[in-house]
Formats: C-alpha cells, structure tokens, sequence
C-alpha cells in the first residue's frame, strides 16, 4: 500500500514526505538537523526533553519535532530566533539540575548533553543550580554498570530501552516533579535486582549517567607490573567496531591494526576469543549431537530440549531471573571468554612455562555483561579467577588514545600462537546467528561428512536483522553412526535482543513451536550491537557492522571451527575429545536461579 | 498461601489482569494493609505480569500509595498555602504534642500516622485534615484533637 504525500515547507524549502513522517525526520531529509536527547532511533517516542523544538506557523506553541507528524501545507522554522531562545532555555534548564563536572565524567567527550551546552555556548547560570545533595547518589553495586543519577537527564531512553528492547524493565520512573529519577524496585541497588548487565542502556544514555564500571587503570598496572604476564583476548565483535571510535567509519574492519594497537600498548601476548569461539563449537556442537541422541534414541527423559545457547551472559543472568525453570535447555558450554580464560591459565601456562598465578588474562569485548561474567564464582576453574578483567571496545579505544597511537597510521599484525588462530565460524559468533550457522557448519559435516549445503557455506536462513528468525535443515545422507538422524528435519530458532528472547520463550514454553537448538543473543544485532560497543548506535550501524562481520568470514582461509589447526591440536595434546572428562571441568558450567522480581 | 497474596489475587480477580486494574489493585491493598509492602508490589506484579520496577514507579507517583508501612489511621493535614495561612501550623502542633509523633511518623501502637498533604480543594473551609477517607474542614487545634480522640476510641 502506497501511503499518501504530505507537502511541507522547512526553513521555506519544500519537501514531500510520507504520511505519519515526523517533523525531524523530514528535516533530516533536506539535511537541518535539529538537536534531540530523549528521541532514539530505536525507540519509541517520548517527547519528553523539548530540546528539538521548532517553529511551526500559525501555531502558538514551539512543537518537539520528535513527537509531531508532518501535515499538509505545514510551514516550519528549525532555527528561527524563537526557536534558537527556547532551545538555549531548554539546555540550561536541564544543566541547571544537572552535575556538570565534564572534566572528571566518563562521558568527558562523548556526552550528547555536553555537546548541545558546547554548540549553545551555555555560559553563566541563568537559572538557580539546583543540583542536591540527594541527587549525588551513585550505584556502583554492579560490576558491569555505574548509575551516576546527578547526571541525569530523565530522558528515559534507559526505560525504554530496558522495556521495549530487552523486556527486562529493570529501570523505571520513579516519584514525581522535582523528586522524580530513574530507579529501580524499590530504590534497591542494580546487582539485587532483575538487571542482566546488558549494558543496553548505557548504549542509549545521552549523559554520563549510566557508563560501564571501567577497569582501564586496573589493566595499565598489570601491564606495567614486570611480575605479571599479560595476555589479552579479542572477541569477533570488536574487531569490526573498534575503528568507530578512532575516526574509522562503521563498517569498517580494523582486526590487523587492533592486534597491532594492543602489543604497542604492552600486553604480552596477544590472542583471539575466536579460537575459543572455534573450541565452543566443537563442544556446544558435540553436545548438541549427543542431546539429540540421548533425547531422540535413549529417550532419556533428563536430556531436554531445544537446547540454547549459552555464550551471552547476559542472556543467562536474563533466563537465571525469567525463566529458572528452564535452565536446563542451556547449554552447560561456557561463554568462549570463559573457555579462553580457563585455557589460558591451565594448558597455555603451561606450554609457555608460565605460572598460572603470574598471568593476568584481559579480555577485550563488545559487552559489559562479561565483567559481570568474569567474577562469578563458576568462573575460577583453573585455580584462580580464570578473566581477570574485562575491557569493552570503548575501553580499549580509550586507552588506544591515551597510549598516543595513531590507529590510522598503525601496519596491520598477526595474533600471535598459539590460542590466537581461528575461522570465520568463530568471526560470526559476533553476529545474531552466526553461533547456529558456525555450529550447522560443523554439526551437518560431523554428521553427513558433507559440507552444509548452502552456497559458499553462506547459511542465509539464519542471518539478518529479523527479531526472531527459524529455519529448518534436513539431515539425509548420514554416515553410518548418526543413522538416527536421517531425514530428520532440524529445526532451530535465533533471537537477538532479550524482548525477542522472551516471545520465543514463552512460544516454546507454550508448546507453540518445537526447536532442536535455539540461539540467543542478549543484545540487538548479537554481540556486534553488544552493550560495550562504541555509540552512538541504530539499526543502520548494526547492518554495516554485520555486513563486515559476514566479509571477514568470506576472506578467512578457514571457514569451519572443526578444521582451526590449533584447536585440533588442543584435543590432541591436552582435552582428548569433546565433552571429555578435563573439558567437562574446564569448559562446561552450571546454572542458578535467581530472584524473578 | 499469606494474607497478602490472597489479598492480591482477589483484588485481580475482581478488577481484572490488565494494566489498566493496576490502580485499582494497589488501592484496593492500601485501604486493606494501609501500604504497599515489598510482598504486596511483588504479587501484584506476578499476577499482572508486569516488572516489580514498573509497579513501584506507579505506586511511588502517588501520594496515597505509601510504600512504608502506616499505621491504622493516616491523619493528613494540608500544608498548602491557603490552609498554612488559616494555621494549620497549629493544628498540627496540637496532634503532634497529644500523639507525641511528628510528621512522618506512626504511633507506637499503629493506630495512628501523622503526615502532610498537599491542597485537598477545600481551601474555603481550612484549614483541614483528612483522617482516612473522611474529611475535617475549618479545624481548630481544640476540634482537631476531639476528633483524633474519637478515632483512638474506634
Ligand atoms: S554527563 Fe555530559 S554534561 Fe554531564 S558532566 Fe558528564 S560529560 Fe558533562
Ligand atoms: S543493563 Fe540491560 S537489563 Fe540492566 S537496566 Fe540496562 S538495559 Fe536493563
Ligand atoms: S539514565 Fe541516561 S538514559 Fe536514563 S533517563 Fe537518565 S539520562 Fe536518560
Ligand atoms: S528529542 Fe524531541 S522531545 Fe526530546
Ligand atoms: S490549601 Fe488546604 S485545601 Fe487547599
């Protein structure tokens, strides 16, 4: 249906959009751009900052462009001096309850509310500073997320994006007039409540009020402590996202100059998450083989499924809270952060002739969930907290910029070995759907020994930016010992984001729809949209980050985690097989429930 | 199952399980329990499936949705400024001395907790007060105190 023309005038050049089109999108089309902070790309409207007024003739009032569609014969000022004094009026108003010590905020730099006070000029203090003692009230209880809430806006992008992007609503809007605040269950700190640690919000904050708790002068000492060796690991996503925040364009891949930028900046070695990635598969694919036979075959009644993915921390802290009772669908396979850390301080050290309580593993990713990750009490069975710290990309560009490198002009380098060799299976874990499509890749072959049957090994049924995609492959062919599944049609699910995480939840819990295997993500667009990403973010920038996820899987000379030399060589050097006894202690994990509200 | 629960899934049974019967729901357990205890928004958000952050920021919006614990009788005097130049400085002076409370607090024995409101559109007889649901125009501190006396009788 083709929707109707509506005939404007912007700054009196006319301009035809469609029907429903608001004002600040139509501006956009004839490139004005009028300032917002409550409006996101990802969200509902709120309408509730006016910083995005603008002049509308004939009307009394100034309308937020954000929250009104355009009519016919419409005439709009975006800068008339109307609009430019209320605008001005506005900012100060919300500096004037704001704590602006820019110089020693997170945020320094990167801050929407500071830019619009710098593009304004906002000088003196027109309006009484009401910042209160009260409102000084940082949580610092999680070991993912600072809430700074003197920094505040109340915007509510955080509220939206905890509802309606991640159906968790751990934030809410709490009280009223001059006492309201983002809060949560009763004031309670975010560690004891529903929160994943997505770090979702913080993508969206416009302020220094939600920031990821960071750990970069952590990570500066063990690198300048000589008793310590140092290895840092790289997750898939970070290495199409780093640039973003060096002056690189999205979309850009940067994984030679990161791994060049990382040993300037004194990590001893440097390795990648994707061989770990690799390693998952084996396991998880594994794992998901044998499910099937002991639920299909044995019709062992404690084997369930679908079975789920468990690389997403915050998808696990998500289902420990919102669905305990389906923990055993997960996966018992740790994140490959995990497997990396777990690795690192046990097979590495030693082959390195380092002790494991000297090595201090440092993670670079595109979450904040796994700093939460990292210090769960599972997470320590190589004798000793198996990730010592996590950085997310943001963190590491931070450091990249206080180091004085300059990204641009940095030669591309090679991962070092071992623990640093990997596939395009591990590259897609950084997008949704890409740990099915790298463990169909190696599942279908274990099975038939044949290679999925989809042009270059591309799986297009289960890529794309679609909340909650299925796909079904049919087995035929196989070899002798997989003869159960023959012809058995396989079918899966993927959901990104914890909102499509839900529906699919409830739709199996229903009975609705009957899966094999499902993936989930915690985040929008999988790990590439993850909560430690650089920001700003939209729907635009996840699929330029997802096409270049998908391009370095294509230019990798290895496409199938089962085929990565270094990962053959671990089974045969130190695991022996999949899910045997030593992967069982050190790459597999367990599940609590938690407190549902 | 405790009070409360039973309390909460009556209340839904009765206003329904969408959000719209949010309001009265909570309403419905104030004027049973006098506050929303942590029990109390936690069964309210299980049984209408909504986040228990999502149920606290309605109740915290409203002034008669207390979430700390009260005590049998609210007694609210306005503190707006018609009633505060009509005195109800003295009113509550007068409450405050007899129950020996100050405002925000609840007696001993629960029967009783002071607080203060803002105008309840009585402006023309204040100052006033409004014990419950009940509502005590053109106060004085002597009638104040009869009527707070006749309520520790109830
Ligand atoms: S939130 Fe932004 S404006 Fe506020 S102190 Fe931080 S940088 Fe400055
Ligand atoms: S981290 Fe995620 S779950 Fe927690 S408050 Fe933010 S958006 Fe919600
Ligand atoms: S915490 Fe950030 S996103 Fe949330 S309301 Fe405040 S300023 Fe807006
Ligand atoms: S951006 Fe339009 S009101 Fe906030
Ligand atoms: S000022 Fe007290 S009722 Fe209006």
């Amino acid at each position: 249906m083709s929707k109707y023309l509506v005939n404007l005038k912007i700054n009196n050049m006319p301009v035809a959009v469609e029907e429903g089109t608001t004002i600040l999108e139509a501006a956009k089309r004839l490139n004005f751009r009028i300032p917002t902070l409550c409006n996101h790309p990802d969200l509902t409207v709120a309408g509730n900052c006016r910083v995005c007024v603008v002049e509308v003739k004939g009307a009394r009032l100034l309308a937020a462009s954000c929250a009104t569609p355009v009519s016919e014969g419409m005439e709009v000022f975006t800068n008339s001096e109307k609009v430019r004094k209320a605008r001005k009026h506005i900012v100060e108003l919300l500096l004037s309850e704001h704590n602006a010590d820019c110089t020693k905020c997170f945020k320094n730099g990167h801050c929407e509310l500071q830019e619009l006070a710098s593009e304004y000029r906002i000088g003196d203090h027109v309006f009484l500073d009401l910042v209160t003692p009260e409102s000084m009230i940082q949580d610092i209880s999680s070991p993912s997320i600072v809430k700074d809430d003197s920094k505040c806006i109340r915007c509510q992008r955080c509220v939206r994006t905890c509802a309606e992007l991640q159906g968790v609503s751990a934030l809410a809007v709490v009280n009223k007039g001059d006492h309201q605040k983002i809060s949560t269950f009763l004031n309670k700190p975010l560690h004891e409540v529903v929160c994943t640690n997505c770090g979702q919000c913080i993508n969206r904050c416009p302020t220094g009020a939600l920031t990821e708790r960071n750990y970069i002068e952590e990570v500066w000492n063990a690198i300048y402590d000589p008793s310590k060796f140092v290895v840092v690991q790289t997750a898939p996503a970070t290495r199409i996202a780093l640039g973003e925040d060096l002056g690189i364009p999205v979309g850009e891949r940067v994984t030679g100059k990161m791994v060049s930028a990382l040993k300037k900046l004194g990590f001893n070695k440097v390795l990648d998450t994707d061989f770990t990635a690799d390693l998952t598969i084996m396991e998880e694919g594994t794992e998901l083989l044998t499910r099937l036979k002991k639920a299909l075959v044995d019709k062992d009644e404690k084997t369930v499924l679908p079975m789920m993915t468990s690389c997403s921390p915050g998808w696990i802290k998500f289902q420990e809270h919102m669905y305990s009772d389906m923990l055993d669908n997960l996966s018992t396979c740790k994140s490959p952060q995990q497997m990396f850390g777990a690795v690192a301080k046990t097979y590495y050290a030693d082959k390195i002739n380092i002790k494991a309580q000297d090595m201090i593993v440092v993670s670079i990713m595109p979450c904040v969930a796994k700093k939460f990750e990292c210090e769960r009490p599972e997470m320590r069975d190589s004798g000793y907290q198996d990730v010592d710290y996590v950085l997310t990309t943001r963190e590491l560009a931070m450091m990249i910029k206080q180091a004085g490198i300059d990204f641009h002009k940095l030669d591309e380098d090679h991962y070092d070995s071992i623990l640093g060799e990997s596939s395009g299976a591990a590259v897609i874990f950084g997008a949704t759907g890409g740990v099915m499509e790298a463990a169909l890749r190696t599942a279908y072959e274990i099975v038939t020994g044949r290679e999925v049957p989809f042009t270059n090994l591309n799986i297009q049924p289960v890529r794309g930016m679609e909340g909650i995609k299925d796909a079904t492959i049919k087995i035929k062919n196989v070899k002798p010992e997989w003869s159960f599944l023959e012809g058995v049609d396989l079918h899966v699910a993927i959901a990104h984001g914890l909102a499509n995480a839900r529906q699919l939840m409830e739709k199996v819990r229903r009975g609705e729809a009957v899966y094999h295997f499902i993936e989930v993500m915690g985040c929008p667009g999988g790990c590439l949209g993850g909560g430690g990403q650089p920001i700003p973010t939209s729907p635009e920038i996840r699929k330029k980050r997802a096409e270049a996820i998908y391009s370095e899987d294509e230019d990798m000379p290895i496409r199938k985690s089962h085929e990565n030399p270094e990962v053959l060589e671990i089974y045969k050097e130190f695991l022996g097989e999949p899910l045997s006894h030593k992967s069982h202690d050190l790459l597999h994990t367990h599940y609590k429930p938690r407190k549902r509200y | 199952m405790s009070t409360t629960e039973a309390l909460v899934k009556e209340l839904v049974e009765k206003n329904g399980r969408t959000r719209n019967s949010l309001m009265p729901v909570l309403q419905g357990i104030v004027q049973q329990e006098h506050f929303l205890s942590e029990e109390a928004l936690i069964c309210v958000a299980k049984e209408l499936d909504l986040s228990a952050a999502d149920v606290y920021g309605t109740a915290s919006f409203y002034t008669f949705l207390d979430t700390v614990p009260r005590g049998k009788n609210i007694i609210r005097v306005c503190k707006t400024i018609t009633c505060h130049m009509k005195g109800k400085d003295e009113v509550i002076k007068a409450i405050s001395n007899a129950l020996k409370i100050k405002v925000g607090e609840t007696t001993h024995d629960n029967k009783f907790t002071l607080l203060s409101a803002n105008c309840l559109g009585w402006c023309h007889k204040g100052p006033v007060m409004l014990i419950n649901d009940e509502v005590f125009p053109e106060l004085t501190p002597q009638k104040a105190l009869e009527i707070v006396e006749e309520y520790a009788k109830k």
